[in-house]
């Protein structure tokens, strides 16, 4: 049994033999559909962090207080052949609650046009343009793709904005995590002796702290005069500061079990430098594993900015996050008029759910004992 | 039989005392270290409470001016005098664990009563509900991760994975807003609190524990979700690796029936790395309980430190901080112990 | 050399086996075609390299293949009484497998590291196999009972201290203790077939003299029947009556172990005895290998599995048919069309 496991591991067909590293995780990576297509999701999502203004469809900001809770109009393609479409929205007031009641009207049709002209803005501050992926065909119209908010704002545009800080706060999270983590971790496990009884004991003492509560002191001991930019780098430096701890946990333990092994004795005999020994025998063996675990550490760190968030203490408005966006939803009365107030969390499963997939499916594709 | 080995069995029986000493001896370490670990944290948490610029007074005018309603400099000088926000910071911390030493945990600025009384009224209901949730969590993560490891590619199996990978994908609140919107919109019931109106303030009774049970169910439900699938991928992952090692070949050609011998056997060895982690855990899904506390607006000490920290009420704040400190470490403690005990390779070493 | 014992029925008869694992990238086919007989109290020996599925034949046998993996074909005849049963044909974790496994055919697994669960005692886990099997006037015994027949086991396979020694855990124990715990749970109910799957390769040689001394001992004791699988022939001359040599999950060569070792008849065999150091070969001499390596599970070459790598190939034959194991005595069989042109049906 496990002389054919064995077999089977080593070689499929001779090009196996040949192949570099990451080409074998890229081939066992492919293997796992569901890992590719939430790949797919994620890299649409990083388009949106690019450039969330080509998505919108308008200022995510405008305010109008008469178009508050309009509902979703959803977005049709066929009227007789390809002539996009989104049905008209009419208005009554509740002469009880004296509420706004909109019903939406399939017979009136708002046209729609892709790549169509709208506001102007700049793409990543190079050049201005005022291409929108998508909008309504008549300039002055508002079209709400996914409703409004209770001031009227576009839920659409405004998820576009919230998607570029959530995944920004993320990725730069797990970096800065990832930084500290394979630096500290590095030299805990290959310098060995007193500094690795230090960073270890801090390692044991971060992980001993109730991390919520003091995510919410230290996010409560931000000043409240910081710019939404200040706020945003602060929210993911706190974030960062305790889920460094793990991943220098995994490099230590990794740069252990590789000191014992044999060709980095072979390469200290041929007369490699420490740094060089570090950085093309050790890093490179265990550098696809890093690359697995951050990516099961961001979907994390997305939902502790989201929680944070959503209980006022991370990201602040004017500044459009996830969780600021779902801060809208924690009336359950507004709830229940607006239901569609809850799709910024669907955002967030699914993106949580895509990065724990393709983490998962490069963790398997980058062991390379797996079969 | 060559002399190396009977010179081990000569061994065997000493050691055996002076491993149960070592226990002992580890079990006592880590108890010492236990106050030394909290004046530690008393220390960073009273830096974290202090940090935000100005304090509690500063945070009590903006209040009060928003009202219309102000107050002279001097008056609010002589507050900041009583309550000792005018020393410096070394010296409040050390006013802090003197106080602390002695019982008390100051007086809330906000409700202007002792701190230790507001959190007590909390603490025993946030308890519970962790207490429940973890429960919960364990009763039905140990037996769907088994299941799912041996009938691994099974219908039930993907099912379970598809629901797991959700499960961790949604955050606790998110789940707490679904569930009430579901409630609120199709069954016209608000499910927040912990007790219905009538109880809400009564003094306890069997009426009103019923009460509470009717309650409590729902947040803890929601509490345990996530955890719930994290512990079901972990349980099937372990025991999946478990069940590929050689003893359970071994258990098999000795004819045990096969539900017996993986309870017995891989299931033994795959829990031990989870108990490891409960004592983590517990504190986890004490702190965690802030969020969905907070949402579904239930008496726990969640929401008064969330209130506390806005308000810059420090010392209730600072207090609440060390509980959920003093607890972490306790649990961590207690799982170490657990460990050790459950582990006889680990148990001989120490 | 011990005489070979005189049985006129044999204990297990295993005809054509085939195992099969299908896997995403392809189906190994482990064991292709397999038969040999093991007759009462004899010990036969299956020799190949590591990849040969002399491990897979074994796990077939009591029926513990893992789950790609799956019997194809084939009849494995067990005689308990008067009729031989198929175990090829009963239920995996059925009550009848159950009860032949540990009381009829025990095993002795390859690394007795990792066979003894870590977090129980030795004796414990012997202990329950006891108490699974034995039964005293048709009711089980008692838990003390067992643990005076374990004591008296491992005072039977050489440990010293048995009274302490089963409260150890596997991990307190050395290599070679170990192995003798190991034997002493296969020996526990009395089985009239010990499968020992490469049982002295994880142990230092001392230890393995030790234990090869140990096992001819009580097998001749409770003249029990063994399958010993090992990759070293010099176990198996020490060992054997009767040789197994497998390649690629077939049965080369077969026969009592004077001949195997004196006349050998597959290029197989010849080549494996050749790359055998003896004192007669001269000092500093290179050692013969066989030319070529194992062929990867995928990519089992057509005809005769040997022949890319055999020296007396027949070009138009070898490649194109696969050589039927064809009988030249009542004990003695051999797969190559150099001694019959008999072939497996396409």
């Amino acid at each position: 049994m496990s002389d054919v496991q064995v077999a089977v591991g080593a070689a499929v067909e001779d090009r196996v033999a040949v192949a570099s590293n990451w080409k074998l995780v890229w081939w066992r990576f492919r293997r796992h559909h569901l890992a590719l297509v939430s790949a797919g999701i994620l890299i649409c999502m990083y388009l949106v962090v690019l450039c969330p203004e080509f998505f919108s469809t308008q200022n995510p900001e405008r305010t109008d207080a008469r178009q508050a809770f309009i509902p979703v109009q959803t977005l049709h393609f066929f009227d007789d052949g390809w002539n996009p479409w989104v049905p008209g929205i009419a208005g009554k007031r509740n002469p009880v609650t004296l509420r706004m009641e909109w019903t939406t009207d399939p017979q009136r049709k708002v046209r729609v046009q892709f790549f169509t002209a709208g506001e102007p803005y700049r793409v990543l501050g190079l050049f201005g343009t005022n291409i929108h992926v998508i909008g309504a065909a008549d300039p002055g119209q508002r079209i709400f793709l996914l409703g409004s908010d209770r001031l009227g704002r576009d839920q659409w545009s405004r998820i576009m904005r919230g998607t570029q800080t959530s995944m920004t706060v993320g990725l730069v999270a797990v970096t800065l995590s990832v930084i500290f983590g394979v630096v500290l971790g590095g030299i805990s496990g290959y310098f060995g002796g007193a500094i690795d009884l230090v960073i270890q004991r801090l390692i044991e003492l971060l992980q001993s702290v109730p991390t919520i509560p003091i995510w919410l002191a230290l996010s409560a001991a931000l000043p409240r005069d910081w710019t939404p930019i200040q706020v945003f780098f602060a929210i993911t430096v706190i974030l960062s500061l305790i889920g460094w701890t793990t991943l220098a946990r995994e490099v230590r333990g990794r740069f252990l079990a590789l000191r014992e092994e044999d060709f980095v004795l072979a390469a200290r005999l041929a007369g490699c430098s420490r740094m060089r020994i570090i950085l093309r025998h050790m890093v490179p063996t265990f550098m696809s594993h890093i690359i697995a675990t951050s990516s099961l550490a961001i979907p994390v760190m997305i939902i502790n900015e989201t929680s944070l968030s959503f209980l006022g203490l991370g990201i602040r408005p004017p500044a459009i996050s996830w969780g600021v966006l779902l801060q809208e939803a924690q009336n359950i009365q507004t709830l229940a008029l607006a239901p569609w107030l809850l799709i910024p969390g669907l955002i967030v499963i699914v993106a949580v759910l895509a990065f724990n997939l393709v983490g998962d499916g490069l963790r398997d594709a980058s062991d390379p004992y797996s079969h | 039989m060559d002399a190396g080995i009977r010179r081990h069995d000569a061994g065997i029986a000493e050691e055996s005392i002076i491993r149960t000493l070592g226990m002992t001896r580890y079990i006592v370490q880590r108890l010492l270290l236990l106050p030394f670990l909290l004046l530690v944290y008393s220390f960073v948490i009273f830096a974290i409470i202090h940090a935000p610029p100005g304090d509690f007074l500063t945070a009590y005018v903006a209040t009060l001016s928003a009202t219309g309603t102000s107050i002279s400099i001097d008056q609010i000088n002589a507050l900041r005098h009583e309550y000792g926000l005018d020393q410096p910071f070394i010296i409040q911390y050390l006013y802090w664990v003197r106080d602390l030493l002695h019982g008390n945990f100051g007086l809330s600025l906000e409700y202007q009563r002792p701190n230790a009384d507001l959190i007590k009224e909390q603490l025993g209901l946030t308890m519970a509900l962790a207490a429940m949730a973890f429960v919960l969590t364990w009763l039905i993560a140990v037996p769907a991760g088994i299941y799912s490891a041996t009938h691994q590619r099974s219908a039930i199996d993907h099912v379970l994975t598809v629901i797991n990978y959700v499960g961790v994908a949604t955050p606790n609140f998110m789940l707490a807003l679904i569930l009430m919107w579901i409630a609120f919109a199709y069954f016209g019931i608000s499910i927040t609190g912990l007790f219905s109106s009538a109880f809400a303030d009564a003094p306890w009774s069997m009426a009103r524990v019923v009460d509470l049970l009717e309650h409590i169910w729902l947040p803890a439900v929601v509490l345990a979700i996530a955890g719930t699938a994290r512990l079901t991928r972990i349980m099937r992952a372990n025991l999946l690796d478990e069940l590929n090692k050689p003893y359970v070949v071994t258990a098999r050609a000795k004819g045990m029936r096969e539900w017996r011998l993986v309870w017995r056997y891989p299931v033994r060895l795959a829990l031990n790395p989870l108990i490891s982690t409960i004592g983590w855990y517990l504190p986890q899904l004490f702190s965690g309980s802030l969020i969905v506390a907070t949402v579904m607006n239930l008496p726990n000490i969640g929401p008064l430190l969330l209130r506390a920290l806005v308000n810059q009420d420090m010392y209730l704040a600072g207090g609440i901080l060390l509980i959920y400190s003093f607890l972490t470490i306790v649990g961590t403690l207690l799982s170490d112990i657990a460990l050790v005990m459950m582990d006889p390779r680990i148990r001989m070493e120490t | 050399m011990p005489p070979i014992p005189t049985a006129t029925k044999p204990l297990l008869r295993v005809r054509d086996l085939r195992v099969s694992f299908r896997m995403d990238e392809g189906t190994v086919r482990a064991v292709d075609g397999v038969s040999f007989d093991v007759f009462p109290s004899q010990v036969v020996g299956i020799v190949g390299e590591s990849g040969c599925g002399k491990s897979v034949t074994m796990r077939a046998v009591l029926q513990l293949i893992d789950a790609p993996g799956r019997i194809t074909s084939g009849e494995i005849l067990y005689r308990q009484g008067a009729t031989p049963i198929d175990l090829a044909r009963l239920p995996p974790r059925g009550r009848l497998m159950r009860a032949l496994r540990g009381a009829e055919i025990a095993l002795i697994p390859q690394e007795p590291m990792a066979a003894f669960s870590p977090v129980h005692t030795v004796g414990a886990q012997i202990i329950e196999a006891i108490l699974l099997h034995e039964r005293r006037d048709g009711r089980p015994i008692g838990r003390e009972q067992a643990r005076a027949m374990t004591v008296e086991l491992f005072r039977d396979v050489g440990i010293s201290m048995a009274e302490q020694r089963i409260d150890a855990y596997s991990w307190q124990l050395s290599g070679g203790l170990r192995q003798r715990a190991m034997i002493a749970m296969a020996l526990s109910c009395k089985p009239r077939l010990l499968i020992a799957d490469e049982p002295t390769t994880a142990i230092d040689v001392t230890t393995q003299a030790q234990i090869l001394a140990l096992l001819r001992e009580l097998q001749r004791k409770y003249q029990t029947a063994i399958i010993f699988i090992t990759h070293d022939l010099g176990v198996i001359a020490q060992m054997a009556h009767y040789v197994v040599v497998m390649y690629l999950g077939r049965v080369m060569e077969e026969g009592p172990v004077d001949e195997i070792f004196h006349s050998p008849m597959h290029p197989y065999t010849k080549a494996l005895l050749r790359s055998i150091p003896s004192l007669q070969t001269e000092v500093r001499a290179a050692l013969p290998v066989i030319a070529g390596a194992l062929p990867h599970p995928f990519n089992r070459p057509a005809g005769c599995p040997f022949h890319p790598r055999c020296e007396d190939i027949m070009r138009e034959r070898c490649a194109m048919a696969v050589p039927a194991l064809h009988s030249l005595g009542p004990r003695r069989a051999v797969s190559c069309f150099l001694h019959s042109d008999l072939a497996e049906p396409a």
